[in-house]
């Protein structure tokens, strides 16, 4: 990193803590973000059309297609709603922290009929808790039907279950407990076993989803008879298995030294460098176990620490939030998301950012998005960063600003000589704002 | 994407109703004569486009580094031989140009502001957030909706204003111009991980790999001016009258013997290009092309030049009255020099774009000094049009 400009306090907060400088986007978006009921309403709405036209009825097709277009229109709303949330201003940090969890316990549901419950997952299970006790976050995360979907926890059953006897089978699946303890919790370099993950699995039993309204369900019927051990600690045994016994596993998977340095370092390097230093780190752990793992206060010691301050620019943005910061530097507020047609989002934001290498809400596995700069600033990335920041502005009608004013607003004090160099000696606007947007210093933060 | 800007923008230059505008019949027909404006981005250097070599001081500007020459105008001009194509439209009096001219632009030689004043027809100050060629299009006899046609992606202010104006764009991949290209590298010039990458990543753009935003209009050159100009004879054999559309790469601060032979090159072709596509049409067909700004007459140190004042407009087309070098030529004595550094401007290049517009479509004087030119006083005719 050779910029050499210090930023002021507020300038490295919004940089590095949010999603960039705040532009003058406007008042505090009303959001329209669709609530469980509407979610149903219109899957079941497409779901029953669909199975009446696969099963041939012949005038349902019309009305099976009108039903698919609400259920994009519904996605598209979700879509549009979070990332007006995210080019406005206001609790910025949230918004960023919000991104952050949702990739720390990262889901995919591919399924097209189910994807709305993504959305519901980061209301419902993330949102809420980036602020509080982690073991509620952690809790919250892992019995969200979209979570218990997404990891085949909702048909993992005990092998002694009431189930697995009735059927004769044996169908214990580990794949969430191994990814509780090595992603979500302890971290792969942590000391546990194999048989802490068959325990946890057994312990997991239970946990269920109901298909059809995606709700949470804890199914007895499914749950491992007996007492699990894990990590020396004794779970479960109950004689009617019950929900209350798995939940204490959060509370000590929680307050685990392993858990707090394994939350501690993936702070410090979403945050602040790809290589943090043991000192930050440490800080952070320390502040995490002296407050019982409330995050506010781990964030609090993150955000007031020299070391965020002093590698400012280490870190390069992620296509979302380059794509975030370059919407406020052109002017785009919330609600301008929020009216935008879904077609030019797909085409001008959402596709782009898949040929940037972040394909939406498709990370392509459980331990979510790359965090390394190289992950990010590769010759295809830049490729595509390069021509979305000449393109873009102009596809949207937004070129035709000042490249001066739009390099103020992006970066501020922190532009360096070349790039004010530079910019006025575009050949035209939209040139201008491409370098503005093309930077270093402001792909960096 | 909708993002209403464009709207807010639409509502700032639309005025509720024009008090010179006067009503036009509806049964009238628009004219047969065609109009293509092609605005040259970036400034173009008409000292070495329309050379003087009959300037003796001209040797000493430019020790070195303009474009080859092409072929004789008068004896006093030659042209770059970037115009060379353009060899058989001069001879038989399709082709000419005017020499020193310039907007009312003075002094901060932006490109922006200078584009600005371009297209809005007028300075800055005097209010109008319109361009000329929808002026133009509000005061035009029998015009409708079909009659200007924006090509090239975003609506250019020339274009922007009360009246109704097509839009099209070409669906091609973006590449790097070569001013991109020289930009970014300066700006990346420090910060290694962004320069390497980028490199690379320019490679990866020329090879059509970038992002593909369709519908943003990317604007480059070779293909997809082929297209506009395609695509703009098209328009211009049915309903269109008034076209208007830009090439960028004008802006020569180094190399430009390389630099502007391309671009000129690629104004050439587009001319042809027109020519071809327009058959018949192409004795009512008038271009006109036109540039921010001129250049510095003197060559900077990197076989380049700066933004200057006075420079030179690009005439062509079967209505033309060409063979000529028109304008008042000032001499590049350092005297005579605008400010001892640019070519001085002796004419308004919006007095000929005037002219052009009054010959063209019988419009009165007093429409373009107030309606489409506001301010311009345009004291004679100098007859560009057949």
């Amino acid at each position: 990193m050779t910029n050499k400009i210090m930023p002021t306090r507020e300038t490295m907060q919004a940089i590095r803590f949010g999603y960039g400088l705040p532009g003058p986007a406007g008042p505090k978006v009303k959001m329209q973000m669709p609530d469980r009921d509407q979610i149903l309403s219109t899957i079941n709405a497409f779901r029953d059309l669909k199975k009446q036209a696969d099963r041939g009825a012949s005038d349902v097709e019309r009305k099976a297609r009108r039903a698919r277009e609400k259920l994009i229109q519904l996605i598209g709303r979700q879509t549009k709603n979070h990332i007006a949330r995210s080019v406005s201003p206001q609790d910025d940090f949230e918004e960023r922290l919000a991104t952050f969890w949702f990739d720390h316990f990262s889901i995919e549901i591919t399924k097209f009929e189910a994807s709305p419950f993504i959305q519901s997952y980061i209301e419902e299970a993330i949102r809420p808790n980036v602020m509080g006790h982690f073991s509620d976050l952690l809790a919250a995360a892992i019995t969200h039907p979209a979570m218990v979907l997404y990891l085949d926890q909702g048909t993992s059953m005990g092998p002694n279950s009431f189930v697995a006897n009735l059927r004769k089978q044996r169908g214990l699946n580990e794949n969430l407990a191994r990814e509780v303890l090595e992603l979500h919790t302890l971290g792969v370099e942590a000391a546990y076993t194999q048989s802490d993950v068959r325990e946890l699995a057994e312990l997991f039993t239970g946990l269920s989803m109901d298909r059809h309204t995606f709700d949470f369900q804890f199914r007895p019927a499914l749950a491992e008879p007996g007492r699990e051990t894990i990590l020396g600690q004794s779970y479960g045994g109950a004689r009617l298995a019950r929900l209350e016994e798995v939940t204490p596993v959060f509370e000590d998977l929680a307050a685990h030294p392993s858990t707090a340095r394994h939350l501690a370092r993936k702070l410090a390097i979403h945050f602040v460098a790809d290589d943090p230093s043991e000192e930050l780190v440490g800080d952070l752990e320390t502040s995490y176990h002296e407050n019982d793992g409330l995050l506010g206060a781990v964030y609090s010691v993150l955000r007031a620490h020299p070391e965020a301050k002093n590698r400012f620019g280490a870190k390069a943005k992620q296509p979302y939030d380059f794509i975030i910061s370059s919407l406020r530097a052109l002017g785009v507020s919330g609600q301008d998301i929020l009216k935008a047609e879904l077609k030019d989002l797909k085409s001008i934001l959402l596709d782009p950012m898949h040929a940037m290498g972040q394909p939406w809400r498709q990370p392509g596995g459980p331990d979510g998005w790359p965090e390394a700069f190289d992950a990010w600033i590769s010759p295809q990335g830049m490729a595509t960063r390069i021509s979305w920041a000449m393109e873009a502005p102009k596809a949207m009608g937004l070129a035709s600003q000042e490249p001066e004013v739009i390099l103020e607003r992006a970066l501020g004090e922190i532009a360096s000589e070349r790039v004010r160099w530079a910019v006025p000696k575009a050949e035209t606007r939209q040139q201008g704002i491409g370098l503005v947007l093309a930077s270093a210093e402001f792909n960096r933060r | 994407m909708n993002v209403t800007r464009r709207m807010v923008l639409g509502g700032a230059c639309s005025f509720a109703a024009h008090p010179l505008i006067t009503p036009m019949a509806m049964a009238s027909v628009p004219s047969e004569n065609r109009l293509v404006v092609i605005l040259l981005r970036g400034g173009m250097d008409g000292l070495d486009a329309v050379r003087p070599i009959g300037a003796p001081e001209l040797k000493m500007l430019r020790p070195e580094g303009m474009t080859k020459t092409g072929f004789d105008l008068d004896g006093y001009f030659v042209a770059s031989e970037g115009f060379n194509p353009l060899r058989p439209l001069w001879a038989a009096g399709e082709l000419a140009f005017v020499h020193a001219v310039s907007t009312p632009y003075r002094d901060k030689r932006s490109h922006f502001d200078g584009q600005d004043i371009l297209e809005a027809g007028a300075l800055s100050g005097q209010g109008i957030r319109d361009g000329w060629l929808n002026r133009l299009l509000q005061v035009l006899p029998g015009a409708s909706e079909q009659t200007g046609f924006a090509v090239g992606g975003e609506q250019p202010l020339i274009m922007k204003g009360k009246a109704p104006v097509l839009n099209w764009a070409p669906d091609v991949p973006f590449l790097l111009t070569e001013q991109d290209r020289l930009l970014l590298d300066y700006v990346y010039a420090e910060d290694e991980a962004f320069h390497v990458a980028m490199n690379e990543a320019a490679m990866l753009v020329d090879n059509g790999m970038g992002a593909d935003m369709k519908g943003s209009g990317a604007r480059r050159r070779g293909g997809e001016l082929d297209k506009i100009a395609k695509f703009t004879a098209e328009q211009l054999l049915g309903e269109t009258r008034i076209a208007s559309f830009t090439i960028n790469g004008w802006d020569t601060h180094r190399n430009q013997r390389n630099t502007l032979r391309e671009s000129l090159a690629s104004l050439s072709k587009t001319i042809l290009n027109l020519k071809a596509d327009l058959g018949p049409i192409w004795s009512k067909t008038t271009i006109v092309a036109m540039t921010e700004f001129g250049r510095t007459a003197a060559m900077n140190g990197t076989y380049g030049t700066d933004h200057g004042t006075g420079g030179a407009m690009v005439l062509a087309g079967g209505a033309v009255k060409g063979g000529k070098v028109y304008g008042a030529w000032p001499g590049l004595d350092e005297a005579s020099l605008y400010d001892r550094r640019d070519l001085m401007p002796t004419a308004d290049v919006r007095a000929y774009a005037g002219a052009v517009i009054g010959d063209l479509y019988g419009l009165a004087r007093a429409d373009i000094e107030r309606v489409v030119f506001p301010g311009l006083m345009m004291d004679q005719n100098p007859s560009v049009i057949l």
